[in-house]
């Protein structure tokens, strides 16, 4: 018995039973919210079998738990992202012009559903839907306005966007040639990610095969000709706002991972060519250590996949850089100014963690989309953490925590657990698996189970959450509230309608047939996209084309 | 045995957050109730043709869009169409919903709003004593 042990073994004996036996404590077994059981309290024992030198090291190397940057945010913080965009092109151009002049480093598009989903505002579907979530874009007209004095070589632009994805990057593309700047030199990222949609996010246009053959052709391309662009950001967000917990957030996100870096060398691309374009997106909830543990375990996961399963040999394709959200599932209605906190401390956990970028929620989105004033708070939340905490002065300060150290290769484990269960089913493919997975409902069966378990807390008071089960008071709502204006889809149509009458015809017709041929010839759909694109046929013409040779997908029902 | 009330759970519009529908779906069945949900992206026109089609006693349509305004008033009108009786089942509306809209909706023929964070028991409650209200009211008149 270690020195350690005989004292801890002393502790329990003569100090915590006589104390628990007098003043007992609040729960019989505390857990994280992944359910995690946690102890009364770490020692170095609960460490003793992770090596300082081969799993934690040093930031900027292998197995890069501690950061991929050597001296992290010392040199720069991390990229202040807000998430926005509503009502027309117009207005979410002059709501980004006001977070850059204050203070923003980086846009990130927040498109409507519509656009999500790849139909036109004039669409019978698009109907009550155009510009109520994000901004409504049709054709390149929109984007024109959107970026109308913004240089695109000096921001970087985030796009959530799936199905469409490879129609927004050929418009940015598109944009850039207008202003001039070569689209070698563009930065931003894609979201596409449609594993996570078939999992968790539910925005469905084509089945499940085809979805992956167009992300790797945007892979293709994009390695050829937008070099600093990240062509998916792949995402776990989704995921844990569905209901998963940060185990299977972060086990499904790296199986995804793993899923494209297969197929992408399936189709011959050099992982070291592809690797520094691929981008990460988790969620950042409330149980702070574990979030803080989680993005400790998925870079040191990433590094080891990439380098020893599939051979990667570039140092920097073993980095897993990520994008994190505080989790809009977190936020109340009740009380919302409540929400500031939590989008601090989910915040901090961000940072903490080693974020590229960071987006925090405003305090009234469980009510609206953001008001002005509170994505100015939610922004200066990320100020205040960056210029007054302290905290980005030293790299990964929690590193050597008893307990974060044993949470993070906990963390890592329960997933690594997962990954095998997936890999199983894909026999031995983490692909097949992936893709097995959706057909059999496997990723969303669990994510409901564990959205149904987390209610089921809430129900019986076991979980408390503030202002909703315990400290609730009666309340007038006092927050001013964003309205969009209800003539958006009357404008939006009208604009579309005049490009459609304005553009050449013929040679919208002669880009789709061209990508008609690509796509039910196998060839790659991007050179077709972009020519379409630069046609000004519109994102539902595009996709239109795309659905009749695919086909649609519904999802099978599953609660 | 009485007989069990019958509750549609719908899905309206282009909204892929199905979180908390699937959630209530499955907490009311587990609460006694007879549920049909109608899985993702309903038009008005399918949400109705449900409700009349299944016999239902609730509709509850949740919406994270935005829409609500536009979308839940045109599955009110389609049921009416296809030969339910709105007044005679209790419509509700769950989701982000600003306080302005509420009143709103409700002016629309909606009988409640339920705001994220609503415990489900409460749900449950307002279906098991408001049902029967709202058909006797429209007995008495």
């Amino acid at each position: 018995m270690t020195r350690i042990d005989e004292k801890r073994k002393e502790w329990e004996e003569k100090c915590l039973k006589p104390w628990l036996e007098k003043a007992g404590q609040r729960e019989e077994r505390f857990e994280t919210l992944s359910g995690v059981e946690v102890k009364t309290v770490y020692d170095p024992a609960d460490i003793e079998h992770i090596d300082f030198v081969k799993d934690i090291g040093y930031p900027g190397e292998y197995p890069f738990t501690r950061g991929v940057y050597p001296n992290m945010y010392r040199g720069r913080l991390w990229t202040m992202r807000q998430f926005s965009g509503f009502g027309t092109a117009e207005d979410t151009n002059r709501r980004w012009k006001m977070l850059l002049e204050e203070g923003e480093t980086g846009l990130s598009t927040a498109f409507d559903f519509p656009t999500l989903m790849g139909v036109d505002s004039d669409d019978p579907l698009a109907d009550g839907e155009v510009g109520k979530v994000g901004v409504a874009i049709d054709t390149l007209k929109d984007f024109e306005i959107l970026f109308d004095g913004i240089p695109l070589d000096q921001v970087s632009t985030s796009f959530t966007i799936n199905p469409p994805a490879g129609i927004i990057l050929a418009m940015y593309v598109a944009i850039a040639e207008k202003q001039g700047v070569p689209k070698e030199k563009i930065r931003g990222t894609i979201q596409n990610d449609m594993l996570k949609e078939f999992h968790a996010q539910n925005t469905l246009v084509l089945p499940p095969e085809p979805s992956m053959k167009i992300i790797v052709d945007i892979f293709e391309w994009g390695i050829e000709h937008v070099p600093k662009f990240n062509l998916i950001s792949i995402s776990g967000y989704h995921i844990r706002e569905a209901g998963s917990t940060a185990v299977q957030e972060l086990a499904f996100t790296i199986a995804d991972g793993m899923a494209y870096v297969e197929a992408a060398m399936e189709r011959g691309i050099d992982i070291d060519r592809l690797a520094p374009q691929l981008s990460f997106f988790f969620n950042s909830h409330n149980d702070f250590f574990e979030e803080i543990a989680k993005f400790r375990a998925a870079r040191r996961m990433w590094a080891k996949i990439m380098r020893d399963e599939y051979g990667a040999k570039n140092p920097r394709s073993w980095w897993l850089k990520f994008h994190t959200q505080t989790a809009g599932c977190s936020l109340t209605a009740q009380q919302p100014l409540n929400n500031v906190v939590r989008t601090t401390i989910q915040a901090m956990a961000a940072v903490l963690g080693g974020t590229q970028s960071l987006h925090t929620n405003s305090f009234d989105e469980a009510w609206a989309l953001p008001s002005e004033e509170a994505v100015r708070v939610a922004l200066r939340t990320q100020q205040i953490i960056a210029y007054e905490s302290g905290i980005p002065n030293t790299v990964d300060p929690l590193a050597g925590s008893y307990y974060v150290e044993w949470l993070t290769d906990k963390m890592e484990k329960l997933a690594w657990k997962y990954i095998e269960d997936i890999r199983k089913m894909g026999d031995g493919s983490m692909l097949r698996g992936v893709m097995r997975g959706i057909e059999n409902g496997f990723f969303v069966r669990e994510i409901s189970d564990a959205a149904a378990r987390y209610q089921r807390e809430i129900e019986e008071g076991k979980r408390i959450i503030v202002g909703v089960n315990k400290f609730t008071i009666d309340e007038e709502l006092k927050i001013p509230i964003l309205k969009v204006d209800p003539e958006v889809q009357r404008r939006q149509i009208e604009r579309l309608r005049k490009v459609k009458a304005e553009r050449d015809n013929e040679a919208v017709k002669v880009a789709l047939d061209w990508l008609r041929s690509a796509a039910e010839n196998d060839e790659n759909v991007m050179p077709p996209i972009l020519e379409a694109v630069k046609c000004y046929a519109t994102i539902g013409e595009i996709m239109g084309v795309l659905k009749e040779v695919y086909g649609t997908y519904k999802k099978p029902i599953i609660i | 045995m009485e007989k069990k009330i019958r509750v549609l759970v719908a899905k309206v519009g282009l909204d892929g957050h199905d979180r908390g529908a699937k959630v209530l779906a499955r907490f009311l069945r587990d609460s006694g109730f007879e549920v049909i949900y109608t899985g993702l992206h309903r038009t008005p026109q399918e949400v109705a043709m449900a409700a009349v089609d299944e016999d239902v006693d609730v509709v509850g349509i949740s919406l994270h869009s935005g829409a609500h305004l536009a979308l839940v008033p045109k599955v009110i009108n389609y049921i009416r169409e296809y030969g339910g009786n709105p007044d005679e089942m209790l419509i509700l509306v769950g989701g982000v919903i600003p306080t302005d809209d509420m009143e709103k909706l409700k002016e629309m023929g909606v009988d409640e709003v339920f705001i994220p964070g609503t415990p489900i028991s409460e749900i449950v409650e307002f279906i098991k004593t408001e049902l029967p209200r709202k058909r006797m009211r429209n007995e008495s008149r």
